[in-house]
């Protein structure tokens, strides 16, 4: 993966518009938190192939981390924290924000087909 | 010793290794078979590297490489990889989960299981896992159940278990557990930039403890 560049990216969410696309969207702080800290209030959540058609999509902010709408039919779909974006051999666009250990702590994924 | 056999049930792909890859490998060793079913590919793990070295979309593919190259470095000849998604153990049918182990166990016989203790392992995926264990080898009249031992590292499983009954000494095969571990890189990189520094003071507390084992043996 690559860091966000905001034109590079936007370019790629634009080949996504008006179709049906899958999506992955994913919050996580990792399932050992309130092991390690018995005060943390772990969360998380994700949903895997939504299948969505995105009217409007928008990679936006001033510096890294960056965050994504998308409109959708029926509502919106958003993610902060975005830091690292790559196309990958199976035509995905794959969003992700990572914190300074190189943890993933968000992902927001396009695809064109369900992902596996 | 023929009729010896191992069973080892866990989630992730690196659930084996610092806690049991040496008693797979002693195992292993004196030509006991070991059978691992390791349910999921750790598809939800989060350490991507900095700068990343995966996607939430190649972890699983490689982390299915470096759970066979663990498996290989242990001597383990049947290795099973059954497809479930990693968070997602304890929303599965219990009964269907439950079936398809006891299933293993009919066809396997083995001697000993090896599995997370119920109540006392920490993720979900890992309380799921060792729940259904349970229920498996419950089902069996009672002079037909293997020996279970659990792996336990809930904060309160001392207070609550007391001290595990069964502690072994696995230095004899140090080597192939440090491999073991290492072949696990996408999950135990830090330990091994730890090891790599020399510094006794970084040397993280898992590895101060990497030649001793221990089980608590599941009083049905």
């Amino acid at each position: 993966m690559q860091p966000i560049t905001l034109d590079t990216v936007q370019n790629e969410i634009d080949k996504f518009l008006n179709q049906d696309v899958y999506l992955h969207l994913e919050t996580t702080n990792g399932a050992y938190a309130s092991h390690f800290n018995q005060s943390f209030f772990s969360v998380g959540a994700y949903i895997r192939n939504a299948k969505v058609k995105i009217e409007r999509g928008i990679i936006t902010g001033d510096k890294a981390p960056y965050r994504a709408g998308l409109k959708i039919e029926l509502g919106w779909v958003y993610a902060e924290g975005l830091t690292h974006w790559e196309v990958n051999e199976d035509g995905q666009l794959l969003l992700a924000g990572h914190d300074a250990e190189g943890k993933l702590a968000v992902a927001l994924q396009l695809s064109p087909h369900p992902f596996e | 010793m023929s009729h010896e056999h191992v069973l080892v049930v866990f989630p992730h792909p690196d659930d084996e290794a610092f806690g049991v890859s040496g008693t797979i490998a002693m195992n292993t060793e004196k030509g006991v078979p070991v059978t691992y079913v390791c349910l999921t590919l750790g598809e939800m793990g989060r350490n991507m590297g900095n700068p990343p070295f995966a996607t939430r979309e190649s972890l699983p593919k490689i982390r299915k490489k470096e759970l066979q190259a663990a498996a290989d470095t242990l001597n383990i000849q049947d290795l099973r990889m059954w497809g479930l998604r990693d968070k997602t153990v304890e929303f599965e049918d219990p009964k269907t989960l439950t079936a398809r182990i006891g299933n293993v166990i009919d066809e396997l016989k083995p001697t000993l299981i090896i599995t997370f203790y119920p109540g006392y392992s920490v993720h979900p995926d890992h309380e799921a896992t060792g729940r259904a264990v349970i229920r498996a080898v419950e089902q069996l009249p009672e002079d037909r159940r293997p020996t279970v031992h659990c792996v336990a590292f809930s904060n309160d499983c001392y207070e609550m278990l007391g001290e595990p009954d069964v502690v072994k000494d696995v230095s004899s095969v140090s080597h192939q557990k440090l491999e073991a571990i290492k072949a696990h890189r996408s999950q135990t990189e830090w330990i091994i930039a730890a090891m790599a520094e020399e510094n006794p003071e970084k040397v993280p507390e898992v590895l101060k403890r990497i030649n001793k084992e221990q089980f608590w043996t599941y009083k049905f």
